[in-house]
């Protein structure tokens, strides 16, 4: 089985964005949520209970052919630092973090794809990938799914679907998510009346973190809500569909940025360098909100085209709990941001200055090359 | 009207279409500004819309308990889905199947699964879908005194239900 140390060394496929096409849409998610027949709910079950749906479960999902050498660990016997750091990486959930004996987690090599086990519900899988990846990452999941079915006994109702904790989430058991990046939409004060109209066809608009969290950095995940009475497949059509159209939006919106104002986009960006380049003292807001200026300076071509997966990557390492992982010991919020500042000066350090006077040009130009912009 | 929040005099009301479902929310100016809804473009309207922030979307009460029933795999009551709005275990859904109905009315765009069905229940599934649609064709036809049609239907009905029920060992 795989150590947690060497699970987190590296960062997973999706955080880095490595193949894929990340300028606005970072990442793709599919969760299912799934139970078991004739046991109780984890919210429910005494802790004898929930230890036995565990032994029920663990086996299974650890004979999975994906979780060959898997990281596989009672989230009791996980530090609170280690299962923040699960919870920075989106590998678990704030509320799985939370619960006590009885709950675990199984985590494939790649992160791409992760089971807790006892969550709000016995099983909540979820499969992660980098980009505009809805589809493949359901079908990824959907054949693990059915994987497990083979030897577990997973609560169906022919009317209501897969049978879950909250009713929120009977029929397809499935939240399909995707992270988008929407720093244009936000700076031409656009985003409201974007999110409005997202939220009118019954899709949900949250923060970083889901559920309750404010948004930072200019990022947004948008995910369905209704779970019963539509097909996985007419679900991730729609999302596919809008999320489509808010990315053509905000890259309508940055091409309209630079061509009205560019002297105000050269400005942001170059704050954002010099202060991120220069801080001694960072906290985690000011930090992701700037880092969203590089990513989108490294989008409009004012910082060289690789800046975004340098950025996605900082993105997750200026965690709180990742700060204290990598000093290995407990800090206070005042040392957490004199290291953040550290990290965050070390990794842009070989970052030159925004080329601002390229920009200029090719906005300048009657027939700017596309694959610049 | 009552402000949604607090319960003071609303004045602002909000309109919302969910799944084809009109959903008004009434706020009081206070509740209103905090919330950000006085603000168009407020982020803090759309998570307003969306459910309490820092909450998971509404789940509606209950219906009020009736005589004390417990499910009885779980021993959970109608009072503590008041009280937690989770379900017990899957059988819940049985033992409370009025209460289930009532509580996912405009819930989702649907009452009915239309999805993935588990590998070993596909047939048996699809067999029950069939036979919900074809006992509705048949009140359908009663009702319309189509005789002949009902009768056609009730034969293919029990033709299904004697039909191979599936061994279970």
């Amino acid at each position: 089985m795989m150590r947690f140390s060497t699970l987190v060394k590296n960062p997973a496929d999706w955080m880095t964005g490595e193949g894929a096409d990340t300028a606005i849409v970072l990442t793709s998610r599919i969760r299912l949520a799934r139970n078991l027949k004739g046991e109780s709910f984890p919210g429910w079950a005494k802790k004898e209970q929930r230890r036995h749906a565990l032994e029920l479960m663990r086996p299974a999902a650890e004979a999975l052919p994906c979780m060959k050498d898997a990281f596989s660990q009672e989230l009791d016997d996980l530090s609170s630092v280690q299962k923040q750091v699960l919870v920075e990486r989106h590998l678990i959930s704030r509320e799985h973090a939370a619960r006590g004996e009885g709950s675990a987690a199984v985590i494939e090599r790649r992160q791409s794809i992760a089971l807790m086990l006892n969550e709000e519900d016995h099983l909540r899988m979820q499969s992660i990938r980098p980009g505009m990846e809805l589809r493949s990452a359901y079908e990824a999941l959907a054949a693990i799914d059915t994987q497990l079915e083979n030897s577990l006994e997973i609560a169906f109702d022919h009317e209501l679907g897969y049978l879950t904790t909250c009713p929120t989430n009977l029929g397809t058991g499935m939240r399909a998510s995707a992270m988008l990046h929407l720093p244009a939409l936000v700076l031409s004060d656009q985003i409201g009346q974007v999110l409005q109209a997202v939220n009118k066809i019954g899709l949900a608009v949250r923060g970083l973190y889901g559920e309750g969290t404010e948004s930072l950095g200019n990022l947004f995940q948008i995910s369905n809500q209704s779970t019963l009475g539509e097909s996985e497949e007419t679900i991730l059509r729609r999302l596919e569909r809008v999320i489509a159209q808010v990315a053509t939006h905000e890259r309508n919106a940055r091409d309209k940025l630079l061509e009205d104002d560019p002297e105000m986009v050269s400005d942001k960006i170059g704050r954002a360098y010099g202060v991120l380049r220069h801080a001694w003292i960072i906290d985690s807001k000011e930090a992701l909100n700037h880092l969203s200026l590089l990513r989108l300076g490294g989008d409009l071509g004012f910082l060289p085209a690789d800046t975004a997966r340098t950025c996605d990557s900082l993105l997750m390492d200026i965690q709180p709990a990742h700060l204290q992982l990598h000093s290995g010991r407990k800090l206070s919020p005042e040392e957490r941001d004199s290291i953040r500042a550290e990290i965050v000066r070390a990794r842009l350090q070989s970052l030159e200055a925004p080329d601002i006077s390229s920009t200029r040009k090719k906005n300048d130009s009657p027939d700017p090359n596309p694959d610049l912009l | 009207m009552d402000c949604d929040i607090c319960g003071n005099k609303a004045k602002v009301h909000l309109t919302q279409l969910v799944g084809g479902q009109i959903k008004k929310i009434a706020l009081c100016d206070s509740c209103a500004k905090e919330k950000g809804v006085t603000d168009p473009t407020g982020f803090a309207l759309a998570e307003m819309l969306l459910g309490k922030p820092g909450g998971k979307p509404a789940v509606p009460m209950p219906p009020s308990a009736g005589p004390t029933r417990h499910c009885p795999t779980c021993g959970f009551t109608l009072d503590d889905l008041r009280r937690i709005r989770r379900f017990g275990c899957a059988d819940c859904y049985a033992t409370f199947h009025d209460e289930v109905a009532q509580m996912l009315r405009g819930m989702h765009k649907g009452t009915h699964h239309c999805g993935k069905v588990p590998a070993g229940l596909m047939e048996q599934h699809a067999r029950t879908q069939r036979l919900d649609e074809l006992r509705g064709k048949l009140e359908l036809a009663v009702t319309a005194e189509n005789y002949e049609e009902a009768a056609g239907l009730r034969d293919e009905i029990r033709r299904i239900e004697t039909r191979a029920t599936p061994v279970t060992d």
